[in-house]
């Protein structure tokens, strides 16, 4: 151990790059670790935006009659909040995980399509840019994170706002499922020798289910905007009840895409949880096939669940019944995952690191919100909660205490592996009591403010309906969690005041990116290792196993290992994508469809369209003459 | 799209990239386009299902039965089909071609992609035709559900076949006399075989629950 923790790694020649090379470096990085630490501090800048809008919002609700923010100004909070924590903060900072450590998991050298991987990335920071950027003409998006028709139509939304989320959104779908082709074919495809899939960490197999859930969702929701963009576009009357249209079906098409869309959400953080608990407690994961299993169930039923979310749009007893059994269903296969987190604990030698703080109080949140969660699965109780703030209690206690904790588990955990840096231990347990006594004093007097009838997305109250105290008691633990943020964020900053300092295995871990050093180099494995048990690293250290160790079987320092090189179609691609899509903007009329403007999109979208084709032409033509 | 090699276990691995290891043994480009297929019929499925549940909600006209001439729109579907035939015709000679380790020009693989890609361009004029002639008659996209919903249904798909004909002329008059691809020509072919059948086979459910539902009594 303590021969393979003196190989810090420093990439030497990375000193006396000016700043300029420096960025051209990223910018046309094919490096799935590089486009690893973008993605995931993308989402860190995301989260403070999101978390911003989210101090609006409980100022304004702190006091009754409050004056802070406008009736509208209050839509738009609550809409990018949600909109931005899901889309441009969760997601991202679990692709970033997913791009840094599912290659290495499994063995490989990188994706297995590069510059796709770039392009993504690049694709997905030009839809997140111009969804935020709608402030330029003066107005957010308010029409809700879910879009509901017919509110996000042109009758009650008659601006140019929710053409940004709806446009937006498509961008950030496409980039995601670009980045699903390529992880699940990296998965299938690009193993190490002997790692069968059932020797994969259980890490890398909630990427991979979530990555099924990206490409089989995200179409449907696509669609469903698409219907919306000609309904406001074009005139058509997908979503308008007065001319046939039935705003139901944009609930079922989103729904169909939004539930599995929470798995997408809390599934890494299962995942990252999986790899924290039994590093820390010296233990195996705790009936690893079943947590799995349990993984793969939750994705197969997240699909067929969606009208729980729809159950007062009144869609008969038989729809309502089976909805709701299915919904109790999926807990059972989450009931499995907690009782094998708690197993995994119980008996080992438990070591207290601000990961694992964050794993148990994710153990501990997320069942909170579970039950809750169950609650909701039987119609006659939905009906009393629908709309009320035991909802808001209950997601944010499954993707407050359940995702975004688990996401900064992974953060204090493998931080030292993709900076080479390890972070305060100090400064995390500080955050993480901060994140969960906020979290708990924000989040849990909401259910009472729920049952007492206070309704979701009003912008104010009255004095004396008897919801002071708990909304006072929310704004404070608001600010508490900010607090906590602040610490992380000091925490992350100053790793970088100081020098690399991270050992390539600093918790003894057993899984394959902790043989390579820390940071990793750029081919990761000078030698692929062949793999026979799911703890490869593990059983080298301590069970005599087979050597995988890169110390050991490719020697220290540098090797020439021929990767890709750098490319700067993906990006080109990208901007291109974008520019697709939002031409968009220009087709609107001013009531229904209008010629002129219609042949003014057209006129620029066939420019664009045509430089997006060039440009990826160009991109397939380097493999004949580059590569 | 560049593939990462996976060499053997040795650091100085295979520098030809183009015979590359995977676990599966299926090429990456092909599974990712498995993958991407998988996902395009989610994108079909929405589609087809927002069809199926606006179907005979239309307050006012024309109907279906107004305006389909079954006879005209089975002509071009036809032809879709067979240009699979031909398709088939074009990956079997790129095998054959990569066999043989021939330098000369493909033409044989070439000459098949021009046929798909002309009876594709035919379809879609079809399509053209059709949907100016519907427009004459009355149907619009913003007229009544059945409009919105038959335009942007076969619209989509027929974006898919224009999509097909336009990767199979630039596959058969760039990359390959260019000799842009090259050791895996026989797989791309193959790839691009892939995406035309999806699109044909998409096209039977659409000709189906669109058009001969609306013939059944």
């Amino acid at each position: 151990m303590s021969a393979v923790s003196t190989q810090v790694e420093t990439h030497n020649h990375a000193a006396d790059q000016s700043t300029a090379q420096w960025l051209w470096s990223i910018l046309t990085s094919v490096d799935h670790k590089t486009i690893g630490r973008l993605y995931l501090l993308s989402g860190i800048l995301f989260f403070v935006v999101g978390g911003v809008e989210a101090l609006a919002i409980r100022l304004q609700l702190s006091v009754p009659n409050a004056d802070f923010v406008s009736a509208q100004r209050y839509n738009e909070l609550f809409t990018m909040h949600a909109t931005t924590m899901i889309f441009l903060s969760v997601m991202p900072m679990a692709a970033g995980f997913t791009n840094f450590f599912l290659p290495l998991q499994i063995g490989a050298r990188d994706v297995v399509f590069p510059r796709l991987n770039a392009y993504s990335y690049w694709l997905w920071l030009a839809g997140a840019l111009f969804i935020n950027s709608s402030f330029l003409v003066g107005a957010f998006p308010d029409g809700g994170w879910f879009g509901y028709a017919n509110m996000s139509g042109t009758q009650y939304s008659p601006g140019p706002a929710m053409d940004f989320w709806n446009i937006g959104l498509m961008i950030l779908g496409v980039s995601s499922m670009t980045a699903g082709f390529n992880f699940i074919t990296t998965v299938l495809n690009l193993r190490a020798p002997g790692m069968s899939l059932f020797r994969m960490p259980v890490l890398t197999w909630m990427f991979t289910v979530v990555q099924f859930l990206v490409v089989m969702s995200f179409p449907i929701l696509t669609i469903a905007q698409a219907l919306l963009l000609f309904d406001r576009n074009y005139g058509t009357n997908f979503y308008v009840p007065a001319k046939g249209g039935d705003p139901l079906l944009w609930q079922h098409l989103f729904w169909l895409f939004g539930h599995p869309e929470v798995y997408i959400l809390i599934l890494p953080s299962m995942g990252i949880v999986s790899e924290v608990l039994p590093t820390f407690s010296r233990k195996p994961l705790f009936g690893a096939p079943f947590v799995i299993f349990s993984g793969i169930l939750i994705g197969f039923l997240g699909f067929g669940v969606w009208s729980h979310h729809m159950f007062t749009t009144g869609l008969g007893p038989v729809a309502d019944s089976a909805f709701s059994l299915t919904t109790m269903l999926i807990a059972i296969p989450t009931a499995v995952k907690i009782f094998n987190w708690i197993a995994t604990m119980w008996g080992g030698k438990l070591r207290f690191t601000a990961a694992m703080y964050h794993s148990i109080g994710f153990v501990f949140l997320f069942t909170i919100g579970g039950l809750s969660g169950v609650m909701h699965a039987s119609p006659p109780i939905d009906l009393q909660h629908q709309d009320s703030y035991f909802v808001v209690a209950h997601f944010h206690y499954v993707l407050f205490g359940g995702s975004v904790i688990g996401l900064f588990s992974g953060i204090y955990f493998y931080w030292p592996k993709m900076f080479g840096r390890m972070l305060s231990e100090r400064l995390g347990k500080i955050g993480f009591w901060l994140f969960f006594v906020g979290m708990n004093l924000t989040f849990f007097p909401m259910h009472f403010l729920g049952v007492q009838g206070m309704p979701r997305r009003i912008f104010r109250y009255e004095d004396g309906l008897g919801w002071e105290t708990a909304n006072a008691l929310a704004s404070i633990g608001a600010l508490i969690i900010a607090a906590g943020m602040a610490v992380h964020l000091y925490a992350m900053i100053s790793s970088f005041m100081r020098p690399k300092d991270a050992p390539s295995d600093p918790w003894d871990a057993a899984t394959l990116e902790w043989s390579i050093a820390s940071p990793p180099h750029h081919y990761n494995f000078a030698v692929i290792p062949e793999v026979h048990s799911d703890r490869p690293f593990w059983d080298e250290k301590h069970e005599n196993g087979p050597v995988v160790s890169q110390e050991k079987l490719a020697g220290p320092g540098e090797h020439h290992v021929p990767m890709p090189p750098a490319s700067y179609w993906p990006i080109i691609a990208a901007f291109f994508t974008a520019g697709t899509f939002i031409c968009f903007m220009l087709g609107k009329g001013a009531d229904g469809f209008d010629p002129a403007a219609f042949q003014r999109q057209v006129m620029f979208q066939g420019v664009f369209a045509t430089l997006m084709l060039l440009s990826i032409l160009a991109w397939i033509r380097e493999d004949a003459t580059h590569r | 799209m560049d593939s990462v090699a996976h060499g053997s276990g040795h650091v100085d691995h295979n520098e030809e990239h183009h015979e590359e290891r995977t676990s599966l043994g299926v090429s990456n480009l092909k599974l990712a386009f498995w993958v991407f297929l998988a996902s395009d019929c989610f994108f079909f499925g929405a589609l087809i299902g927002t069809y199926m549940s606006y179907r005979g909600k239309s307050l006012v006209g024309p109907y279906p039965i107004d305006v389909f001439s079954v006879e005209i729109t089975s002509i071009s579907t036809f032809l879709l089909l067979m240009s699979s035939l031909t398709m088939v015709l074009a990956v079997r000679a790129a095998k054959i071609y990569k066999q043989s380790k021939s330098e000369a020009l493909p033409l044989t693989v070439m000459g098949w992609m021009w046929a798909t890609a002309a009876m594709g361009a035919i379809f879609v004029g079809f399509q053209v035709y059709e949907f100016n002639h519907f427009y004459h008659e009355g149907l619009t996209l913003q007229g009544n559900l059945f409009g919105s919903t038959f335009y942007i249904l076969t619209g989509f798909h027929g974006t898919h076949v224009a999509i097909g004909v336009l990767w199979l002329v630039i596959e058969s008059c760039i990359w390959i006399p260019m000799k842009w691809i090259r050791g895996d020509f026989a797989d791309r072919v193959d790839v691009t075989g892939l995406y035309w059948h999806f699109v044909d086979i998409v096209w039977i459910v659409i000709f189906t629950v669109v058009y001969l539902l609306e013939f059944v009594r």
